[in-house]
């Protein structure tokens, strides 16, 4: 059924119901676009007032029991209903079938679960507030989740079922590289957008279910005392740790490798020139994926694990360090006599290979086991994992949103206001995290309510700059909104990118594209 | 099944975003044995769990194990080995354009399921009589074998109990899911929805009817006969 | 009297070992490298970015896929840095993993939300301990509920503390003075109250110390003033009920002999409301705190100190 003219996938069909039960996997990734900016601007306010408490010595705003909730819905937030889902599910969703040329995802039916799974397991998480909400940090380290008096058994189901969510994409993905690329399309011819979420995809197929038990099983160990973790039971509360990181480690890849990919889509195409390295960066993100499963560790230098274990795992994590070099390496190498624009989405592309080599190397200090000893559960390894996952994923989210707006809504936002919201988050960002280096090398540890009066200073310019990300992300949000409803007319290829996405018209119709494409060539044949 | 956006093509729609029916098929099945490489890694957990507990607990383990009569969880084996073959069966029948062969097979498939849950039932009615709960609920009501059990140096038999409920539990749980699941077979057989062909939903069930029989063959050993 | 936090070269506190010491110089390496790696890709991408911008919408580039020999590099000698680094910090780890045979072995509990430390004289000792200089010190560490670590910034060392097993950690201080001792793994609402301190003095102060009754010649309320700024005051103030609540408990000041409201009714503060409150203190709870975060006393606390303990809240306004 091929669409009228003027007729796209938005005007196609009306009514919220249609949105609600559709099976387009673009409409299913506009939902989760919706879903996930929700939870951001909920997870960010959580953040704004954790470092608005810390803006000073002694309680400011709350008591320790708050700060503790406050701290934990952070983190639960953002990691399971943000970061993980942002891109895959979203650009993801929308994107990779038109870039492999397709006309949906392979199981459409599944791809719309999976956002009733987030949506279900989100709630699940939420209605924990109405029972002392939770305060275990999102680590749910035992046995204090076993004993402590509250909703942590919502919260940790509630992530259970999120997590289908995450496997269901990961499936539909596989299967969807696999099946359904145009004709010509072999798999060193796919965007390296693809590569990146097809070993993401793999990471959540296999990771995932390990997360689903060790939750299932924290669960029977609250509510029937089963034994396993709780030392008085005769259980292990260090297991759970090896349980829990089997599933987390992985799940950071989860959540940087996508954002990998859309930063190779972003410097290709704002440098219109050909991707430098496309093999090493395609086969860099497998091999990411498969290490990243071996290296679990690394968060338990400290924990009592033996000391060959230990040192095991910082070898293993040095080696996954490789082949991340290797992609920024390869970005750098592309905009070498490259015809480079900057416009928004590139902006953050170049702050994505900023902050993320800064995050990345603070990433090797920690593994390197002599060190992370004093390190270890201080505000370094804060300052380390927000670089990474605000200063790398965030940034590409951004960018990608900013980057596909025109071909997922035809119209193009207001270049000036996109960049002064890149300004402030960019700079509000290093404002808050930089300063977040030194007072963990000073000692402060985190998850701390309050802190001695030797890291006030630092800590009120940390919270200073997360009051300027706020209003950046405010500012974003204006952005696409204003874009939404009064952005101009955006053309099929406003960019000039050569991936298949803009071959067919701003937005697509209903089954991506009127004629089927045929692939004879690279996807970044800039000659 | 939606016939929005499907393609006529012989008998059978596809899906638009399909070639064809084969290529459909091809992809579904493709998309099970991923998921089912999902379960395998989800009960490995578990399995990883028991395996390092009975190290460190093996009397333990030992004595309980002697609570599972593998009379009764012998026959559950052979029960769900049988099924397995009447699901593949049911595939074989609906290639063969064979429809009351092949609603047969899955009615007897399903019937085995509820043998499976019936002899589940009265195993763990028999523990719930005797007082073997789960983890902090254990309370047998039996001094001279508790007694028995401290001069080994056990105190903590319900975490044996807690294995063995959770483990058979989750599993038990997916023998459901799978009966529900044939269950929409046999509708859909009655309905006439299958054919040599398109048998594609026969097989992605019978694919993870499969794997939660050779589950329960890895379970079987581990708690019923250990002792 | 090294100041606990302030910092010598690259923000870390002061050297408080040798270990210390070694930890900073692998760690000045980590920094200096990762310095360099920065500006070359930072400044690299800066670079290219301003020196080949678009001079014209339609500028052609150079096809330039792939260096095989730069592919080969760059992923060399990374590997070849991190090769060292890691050989280098399995070193310093071995350093500060390796328990020293003829050391001075102390106790260490962690509770909710206090450190209590036991020399084998039996002296005991909650939220700060004596060591001597130059002497190693092993700690033999667990802890009765959740689990906490035992982190000493300026020693650069740390480790947790599990309930259900005993961990090792290992010291020698090189110099004499105060050391602040953090727990560094969540446990709850008093996590970020749950300090101690290292004093580390000559030997004949230390042995003054180890030898000594902590309470001799102390009338009781001075003795339940030392057990309260060894143990209580994570959680209690001793201002008046009439001053803001800043912590987890409830204010001490001036309730001896008030009546408290209590969960369920009133309750007066005597003798034995105390005593009640200290060993069982989810029997009565002041109106408007949790149930269950106070954990007992019962076992920790000599007769004596009970004792001492309410006749300081007897003396408190």
């Amino acid at each position: 059924m091929s669409s009228a003219p003027g007729k796209n996938y938005i005007n196609e069909k009306s009514g919220l119901w249609s949105w609600l039960t559709t099976l387009d996997h673009k409409r299913i990734g506009i939902l989760y676009m919706i879903a996930v900016m929700t939870f951001f601007a909920i997870g960010g306010t959580f953040a704004m007032l954790i470092r608005t408490e810390l803006f000073k010595v002694g309680p400011t705003i709350m008591t320790a029991h708050q700060y503790n909730q406050v701290m934990t819905f952070h983190g639960a937030i953002m990691v399971f209903m943000v970061i993980i889902p942002g891109i895959p599910a979203f650009l993801g969703n929308f994107i990779l079938p038109m870039q492999l040329g397709a006309k949906d995802v392979a199981f459409p039916r599944v791809n719309l679960l999976s956002w009733y799974c987030l949506i279900i397991g989100a709630s699940i998480a939420f209605f924990s507030l109405f029972y002392n909400g939770v305060d275990t940090g999102w680590t749910f380290y035992t046995p204090y989740s076993i004993t402590t008096q509250n909703g942590t058994i919502l919260m940790v189901l509630g992530a259970f079922v999120i997590g289908f969510s995450s496997i269901l994409t990961g499936l539909n993905f596989i299967v969807t590289t696999h099946k359904l690329r145009a004709p010509g399309m072999s798999f060193w011819r796919m965007p390296l957008f693809v590569w990146a979420l097809y070993s993401t995809a793999l990471l959540q197929v296999l990771a995932t279910p390990v997360l689903a038990i060790t939750l299932l099983l924290l669960s029977a160990e609250r509510l029937l005392g089963v034994g396993i973790f709780d030392p008085k039971l005769g259980g292990d509360p260090v297991l759970f740790q090896h349980f829990f990181w089997f599933y987390s480690h992985p799940a950071v890849y989860i959540m940087i490798l996508p954002a990998m990919g859309v930063v190779s889509e972003l410097i290709t195409t704002f440098s219109h020139k050909t991707i430098f390295g496309y093999k090493a960066i395609a086969l860099s993100s497998v091999g990411i994926a498969a290490v990243s499963f071996f290296v679990w560790g690394h968060h338990m230098f400290v924990s009592g694990q033996s000391e060959i274990a230990g040192i095991l795992f910082s070898f293993i994590t040095m080696l996954v360090g490789v082949p991340t070099a290797i992609k920024v390496f390869n970005w750098t190498a592309t905009l070498y006599k490259g015809s480079i624009s900057f416009d928004s989405p590139m902006l953050f592309a170049l702050g994505f290979l900023f902050l993320f080599t800064i995050g990345g190397v603070t990433g090797i200090i920690l593994a390197v086991i002599g060190v992370d000893v004093h390190f270890h559960d201080t505000y370094f390894v804060v300052a380390h994992f927000h670089y990474v996952m605000v200063g790398g994923t965030l940034m590409a989210i951004m960018g990608g949103i900013y980057y596909w707006f025109p071909k997922m809504f035809g119209r193009m936002v207001n270049e000036f206001w996109a960049r002064i919201s890149f300004v402030l988050i960019f700079v509000g960002f290093n404002v808050t995290f930089f300063p977040q280096f030194i007072l963990g090398a000073m000692g402060m540890p985190r998850r701390y309510f309050d802190y001695l009066p030797a890291y006030e200073p630092l800590n009120r310019i940390s919270s200073i700059g997360a009051w300027t990300i706020g209003t950046g992300f405010l500012v974003g949000l204006a952005v696409i909104i204003h874009g939404l409803t009064k952005g101009e007319i955006a053309g099929d290829n406003p960019w000039g990118a050569k991936t298949l996405e803009w071959t067919t018209s701003s937005p697509p119709p209903h089954e991506n594209f009127l004629v089927q494409p045929v692939v004879t060539a690279g996807p970044y044949e800039y000659r | 099944m939606s016939t929005v956006n499907s393609v006529a093509h012989g008998k059978h729609h596809h899906a638009h975003h399909y070639d064809s029916a084969e290529h459909q098929y091809l992809a579904a099945k493709f998309g099970t044995w991923v998921f089912l490489c999902t379960e395998i890694l989800m009960f490995g957990g578990l399995f990883v769990g028991y395996i390092i507990y009975h190290q460190k607990f093996p009397q333990m383990f030992h004595e309980g194990s002697k609570f599972c009569d593998w009379r009764l969880g012998g026959t559950n084996t052979l029960v769900l080995i049988f099924s397995s073959l009447t699901m593949a069966l049911s595939i074989y029948y609906a290639q063969l354009n064979q429809k009351k062969k092949s609603l047969a097979s899955l009615y007897i498939t399903l019937i085995c399921g509820f043998i499976f849950l019936g002899i589940k039932y009265i195993e763990y009615t028999h523990k719930f009589h005797e007082g073997l709960f789960p983890g902090r609920f254990f309370a047998f009501d039996n001094p001279e074998e508790m007694a028995r059990w401290k001069a080994m140096g056990i105190n903590n038999m319900g975490m044996f109990f807690s294995f063995y409920f959770v483990m058979t539990g989750i599993h038990a749980s997916h023998v459901i899911a799978g009966m529900g699941l044939i269950t929409w077979l046999i509708i859909r057989t009655h309905r006439g929805d299958f054919d040599s062909d398109y048998y594609t939903p026969l097989e992605c069930v019978g694919l993870f009817w499969h794997l939660v029989d050779l589950i329960w063959i890895y379970l079987f050993p581990l708690l019923y006969l250990i002792s | 009297m090294l100041s606990t936090v302030s910092t010598s070269s690259h923000f870390m506190p002061p050297q408080g070992s040798e270990v210390a010491a070694g930890v900073d110089t692998l760690y000045g390496f980590l920094l200096i490298a990762s310095f360099i790696s920065c500006v070359l890709v930072i400044g690299g991408l800066i670079y290219f970015a301003v020196k080949y911008r678009r001079t014209s919408p339609d500028q052609k580039t150079p096809y330039i896929s792939h260096s095989t020999t730069l592919e080969f590099l760059w992923s060399f000698i990374p590997f070849v840095i991190f090769m060292i680094v890691f050989v280098w910090g399995w070193w310093v780890y071995m350093q500060i993993r390796t328990m020293p045979t003829d050391a001075l072995e102390i106790a260490v509990q962690g509770q909710k939300w206090s450190w209590t430390f036991t020399y084998k004289n039996g002296r005991t000792s909650g939220s700060e301990f004596y060591v001597p200089v130059g002497q190693d010190v092993r700690l033999v560490m667990n802890s009765v509920d959740v689990i906490h670590s035992f982190y000493i910034p300026a020693f650069r060392t740390k480790q947790d503390v599990v309930p259900g097993r005993y961990s090792n950690e290992w010291f020698r201080a090189e110099k004499e003075g105060d050391y602040q001792v953090f727990c560094a793994e969540y446990c709850g609402d008093g996590h970020s109250a749950m300090m101690a301190k290292i004093h580390v003095v000559s030997r004949e102060k230390f042995e003054d110390w180890l030898a000594n009754d902590p309470y001799k010649g102390l009338a009781p309320a001075a003795v339940g003033q030392k057990v309260y700024a060894g143990r209580c005051i994570a959680c209690h103030d001793t201002q008046p009920r009439s001053q803001k609540n800043t912590k987890l408990g409830p204010n001490w000041g001036g309730i001896f002999g008030s009546t408290e409201t209590i969960e369920g009714g009133t309750a007066k503060v005597d003798e034995n409301y105390l005593r009640e409150s200290i060993l069982d203190p989810n029997a009565k709870i002041v109106k408007g705190f949790p149930m269950g975060v106070m954990p007992t006393q019962a076992g920790q606390l000599s007769e004596a100190e009970i004792s001492g303990v309410i006749e300081y809240i007897k003396s408190l306004k």
